[in-house]
């Protein structure tokens, strides 16, 4: 199952490092709140962990990380997405 | 098809949804649609995963509907000067919520006499990654938004300190690996925690745009290593993507200041070289606004180069209407954006897309350096390391190799500042000494608008 897991992990790895080899400066920002709001994933394990049937503990853990990743995820989208609009080409205007 | 088979499915398409929208998001024109397409793959694996059998889900609904609402507040509300800290903050919160998924798995497994070396290891990742880049984010948050000073804090013994810190948590972590013991993991949580305010406290304003593109690396290898303690592939995939690409940016970023990853972490400013430059001679020649009137006027081509200190006068909207006006005089304009200006990566251009300034007239440094020696008139906005010459021609500088833009090749230089003052760096500019340069002192904003209402006069 590690293995499995680490193959997973090295493959997304390189891919990673494949895609944004050259980013335009301008892009800097939105694609760095862009992908900050992807980390936000982990909302799925916190969702995992809130919906537990037992383990107080647990579960009150996971609910706080689903409060903040919730915040990540939403937040982050909805902010890059409106960094995004801003930017404009000068045709648009015509 | 059974349903972790539809389950398992659902994450395979969201994880192809955000490779698209990352690889989007690296070009302009499909940048906001490559943003929509990963929001999609989020909701995706967000439904997928609400399928699960056998969950209670009050708390799960509770905490979406409580962070969702905190989450768009803060995005519709925040100020584009304020990005930087706003990115820092939401980065912090997804290193925090990475911590506590990695600890609620090892909370549920309680009854449990040991977690297992392999998960027990994976959980140790995730705690000490996810803890550096919640504190770490915060600091940087606090320096960001001028809460806390921004410039670096540095004390007798930090280095040995932090070395003692981090060897403490390898031992700890090699305990908790193959025991499991709880005592451990607190003092993990605690020295990871403790990590990130050391780490990022020694770190100076102008090496912001470094720390925050690290940081952002790290909230996904957080994510990712959250999905190893609950074996889940769509957190692994994404967080690495996440982690590989804040890495590239990274390293964009110490490229664009001449120095390693070790050296902007470890290194503090100056310090690592013992260069201090050579000492400059000659006058600093001030001008008034009325001086830089007539110039502009008759001016051919302006290339406006932007720094931090145009966010903090908050110029931008002035400084788009005077290159409207400089346009419609017949002057081809140009902003020159140092790829290390500001903050954050990519500062400069937010702010001034903001005050609606197409990307045409955005040029990075390498696309203007060549033309320079063309231009007429180059007005730095509260630049300064990014234009010292000593980057170029004094090999004793301490920024020496630095690629900067080359705004002495232009005719005329006119610099606006606040005072007589040095940079982040602390060094004297030469540029401010030569001969084709004028000094405006004062209020970026209130120069801008000065020079507008010479023009509409």
């Amino acid at each position: 199952m590690l293995v499995l897991l680490l193959f997973i992990f090295v493959l997304a790895a390189f891919l990673g490092f494949e895609l944004i080899q050259k980013v335009p400066s301008q892009l800097h920002t939105p694609l760095m709140s862009g992908s900050n709001a992807i980390s936000g994933i982990t909302i799925v394990g916190a969702i995992i962990a809130s919906g537990a049937i037992e383990g107080k503990m647990g579960i009150i853990l996971g609910f706080i990380a689903l409060i903040l990743a919730t915040i990540n995820v939403v937040g982050g989208y909805m902010v890059t997405d409106r960094m995004l609009a801003m930017f404009h080409s000068k045709k648009d205007d015509k | 098809m059974d349903l972790d088979s539809l389950i398992n499915f659902a994450y395979i398409v969201a994880s192809i949804l955000f490779i698209f929208g990352i690889k989007m998001l690296g070009s302009a024109d499909t940048a906001r649609k490559g943003n929509q397409i990963s929001s999609i793959g989020m909701l995706i694996a967000v439904v997928a995963v609400l399928l699960t059998k056998g969950m209670d889900y009050t708390w799960i609904v509770a905490g979406l509907v409580i962070g969702s609402t905190i989450g768009a507040i803060a995005a519709k509300r925040v100020q584009m000067t304020g990005m930087p800290e706003l990115v820092a903050l939401f980065n912090g919160f997804g290193g925090l919520a990475s911590l506590l998924v990695g600890w609620a798995e090892f909370a549920a497994h309680t009854d449990d006499s040991h977690i297992g070396i392999e998960t027990g290891a994976a959980v140790v990742l995730t705690i000490l990654i996810g803890g550096i880049t919640f504190t770490g984010s915060i600091i940087a948050y606090l320096k960001l938004s001028g809460k806390m000073s921004g410039n670096a804090i540095n004390f007798g013994g930090q280095k040995a300190l932090n070395i003692l810190i981090a060897v403490a948590i390898v031992v700890l972590g090699g305990i908790f690996a193959t025991t499991g013991a709880t005592w451990a993991l607190y003092a993990l949580i605690g020295l990871s925690l403790l990590l990130g305010i050391m780490a990022v406290i020694p770190i100076g304003g102008g090496d912001m745009p470094v720390v925050i593109a690290i940081l952002n690396s790290f909230s996904g290898l957080a994510a990712s290593a959250a999905g190893f303690v609950i074996a889940n592939n769509v957190l692994i995939v994404a967080g690495c993507l996440v982690g590989a690409s804040g890495l590239i940016l990274s390293i964009i970023m110490c490229k664009a200041m001449n120095r390693t990853l070790g050296n902007v972490l470890f290194g503090n400013f100056g310090a690592a070289t013992g260069k201090t430059g050579k000492v400059v001679e000659g006058e600093m020649k001030p001008a008034s606004v009325e001086d830089a009137y007539y110039v502009l006027e008759a001016a051919q081509s302006v290339v406006f180069v932007p720094g931090y200190g145009m966010a903090v006068a908050q110029a931008q909207h002035a400084v788009k209407e005077l290159a409207k006006i400089l346009e419609d005089n017949g002057a081809e304009v140009l902003f020159a954006i140092h790829p290390v200006a500001g903050r954050m990566p990519g500062h400069m251009n937010v702010l001034l897309a903001e005050a609606d300034v197409p990307y045409e007239q955005l040029a990075e440094m390498d696309d203007v350096n060549p033309i320079m020696n063309t231009v007429d008139v180059a007005i730095v906005i509260g630049a300064n390391d990014v234009v010292n010459p000593a980057a170029v021609d004094d090999e004793s500088s301490p920024i020496y190799g630095m690629p900067i833009i080359k705004v002495y090749e232009a005719n005329t230089v006119y610099v606006l500042k606040r005072g007589q003052g040095a940079g982040f760096s602390g060094l004297v500019n030469s540029l401010f000494f030569r001969e084709n340069t004028r000094m405006i002192y004062g209020d970026a904003k209130e120069t801008i608008t000065g020079l507008v209402t010479q023009f509409k006069d």
